[in-house]
């Protein structure tokens, strides 16, 4: 059930330069999967458009939920003020998330998990959960591509799999990109879950195609409602779509995961 | 205290003032999840025009000010599925399905009113001759008062329900759209469309939106909206919906009082769900606390 609501932020830090960490204690946790993102609402008036924010990590014990985020423009900048204790406006859980099971329909699937950039946060709470559902670590390579040497996330990602890094810089790991690193290490996969900019994501999608592999990309837009009301964040697809019958999918509900072949990007 | 939301527009009675500015708030579905939609005087549709329209590229909206940017090119899915799916969707509740109709040439806005004319649950028809952002049709027949007397004239020989013209901001007296539509036979008349609007990234050097204009919408506009519903409203005699960044009962009250028998809620759905449920509540509260009987007291009461 979607809900807007004030929820609490329990702690907040800076883990790399303009990438903040926050925990949010918020009865939204219990719904929550990987994939799924949550709207937050800035209080300045001045923007009231919703920022989607991806779900990095559940913790539906506590009832909370992590999301890592680039500060972007006011309204994230907004967000990183906020300290323990305060409120934010949130709206969730939005979008279809990540088919974990298409990782287990074999014994022994390998997959990768990659993400570039402020595309990685989402691939934390996905690499737990099919570490949840017994995928060894061997298995569970996880290929991530940072700018420099603020490799963020990866000791939490290092937790349940298998973690390949590259670097434009060249400062760690591979220089170059996710795909860089995977040619690199001579990896290989039988399934792709991927979210990160769209040149990486149009590469993970041809590699896919001839590998005939399934690839389920994490995609983005700018968004007004979150809800698949208002058209902003369409998708072509190769396919009519459901709802108006043309080629365009919703990002934020029939997303904003597809198998990659299916949308033209 | 006995109090009593109800108002009338063309001889369609609603519960209350409150209904959804086409565009925002889909056929319901999606904000069904949300808010009781029985507790709404209307939902109004989302375009719908004779074929599926695909609608622009993306970036399809932009946050500017106070309030956005739009240029999604009503992406709708004809009138055909339209009237499978989301009809039978919305009679399910006690509201009044007014439809908002979108076409290139008159012939397509003739169909779909034609098709929309045996649907009894539909109580009314909001022509949309306003969109900013396409480019044959819609705002081609909104910004001059002969071709919007012509579409409104022709309409009116096909509709078999009462029509609402919905003008468009982007002219340079409103009043004259107000009398074409009326003097053509319109039913009622809704406004404000949104105000054509641009948006350049500096950083990226690019135009914000894929179209490069779009219609801006929310409360940054409002008070453009309050001054043309109160000039159109002392220009026709026929009711007014009004609209244009409502966020609060406040605002929908100001509009009442400019002269607007209705009030619809647009780009604040984004920003809170509840609105619309919201501004039924305040709506009544401020009746509450200002010892109005009826709503229709208030419409047009400043002069």
């Amino acid at each position: 059930m979607k809900e807007k609501q004030m929820a609490k932020v329990l702690s907040q830090r800076e883990i790399a330069p303009g990438i903040f960490d926050m925990w949010i204690e918020t009865s939204l946790a219990g719904q929550a999967a990987a994939g799924q993102f949550i709207c937050v609402y800035p209080r300045d008036k001045s923007t009231l458009l919703p920022r989607p924010i991806s779900i990095c990590e559940v913790r539906d014990d506590r009832g909370a939920l992590r999301i890592v985020y680039r500060v972007a423009g006011k309204g994230t900048a907004e967000f990183s003020s906020y300290r323990e204790g305060e409120s934010i406006a949130v709206l969730g859980t939005l979008g279809n998330g990540f088919p974990v099971q298409s990782a287990r329909e074999k014994e022994n699937t390998r997959v990768f998990l990659m993400g570039g950039g402020i595309g990685i946060p989402p691939m934390l709470q996905l690499a737990k959960e099919l570490a949840g559902l017994g995928m060894k670590k061997e298995n569970l390579q996880i290929v991530v591509g940072y700018r420099d040497a603020q490799n963020f996330l990866r000791e939490d990602l290092e937790r349940y799999g298998s973690v390949f890094v590259a670097t434009e810089d060249g400062s760690v790991g591979t220089r170059g990109n996710v795909m860089d690193a995977v040619t690199k290490n001579g990896l290989l996969a039988d399934v792709i879950f991927a979210c990160g900019p769209m040149p990486m994501l149009r590469a993970i999608k041809q590699y896919a195609a001839q590998a005939q592999i399934p690839a389920y990309i994490s995609l983005e837009e700018h968004m007004a409602c979150g809800v698949g009301a208002c058209l902003g964040c369409v998708v072509k697809t190769g396919e009519i779509d459901h709802h108006s019958h043309v080629h365009n999918a919703r990002i934020c509900t029939d997303g904003p995961v597809f198998e990659a072949q299916t949308v033209e990007i | 205290m006995k109090m009593n939301t109800q108002i009338t527009i063309a001889g369609v009675t609603f519960k209350n003032p409150v209904m959804t500015a086409s565009g925002t708030f889909g056929s319901g579905m999606e904000y069904s999840e949300f808010v009781d939609l029985n507790a709404l005087g209307a939902v109004v549709t989302k375009g719908v025009a004779n074929v599926p329209w695909p609608g622009n590229p993306t970036p399809r909206v932009a946050e500017v000010y106070g309030g956005m940017l739009n240029a999604i090119g009503l992406q709708n899915p004809g009138i055909d599925v339209f009237l499978e799916r989301d009809i039978p969707f919305l009679k399910q509740y006690d509201t009044r399905i007014i439809v908002n109709v979108c076409g290139k040439t008159v012939e397509d806005y003739v169909e779909v009113v034609e098709k929309l004319g045996d649907e009894p649950a539909v109580s009314m028809l909001e022509i949309n001759v306003s969109c900013p952002n396409v480019k044959e049709g819609a705002i081609a027949f909104g910004q001059k008062a002969d071709a919007l007397f012509k579409i409104t004239e022709e309409l009116k020989k096909h509709a078999r329900q009462p029509i609402i013209m919905k003008l468009s901001p982007n002219v340079t007296d409103i009043t004259e759209m107000a009398r074409a539509a009326e003097a053509a036979g319109a039913d009622a008349l809704s406004l404000i469309n949104t105000l054509t609007g641009m948006k350049i990234d500096i950083h990226r050097r690019r135009f914000a939106i894929a179209n490069k204009t779009g219609g801006m919408s929310g409360p940054a506009i409002k008070p453009i909206a309050v001054r043309m519903v109160y000039q159109a409203a002392h220009a026709v005699k026929i009711p007014i919906i009004g609209m244009g960044g409502i966020a609060t009962a406040e605002d929908a009250i100001e509009f009442i009082l400019a002269g607007a028998s209705a009030v619809s809620i647009g780009a604040m759905n984004f920003v809170n769900p509840y609105t619309t449920v919201e501004v039924v509540r305040g709506i009544e509260e401020y009746m509450r606390q200002y010892h109005v009987e009826n709503l229709t007291d208030l419409i047009g009461a400043v002069e």
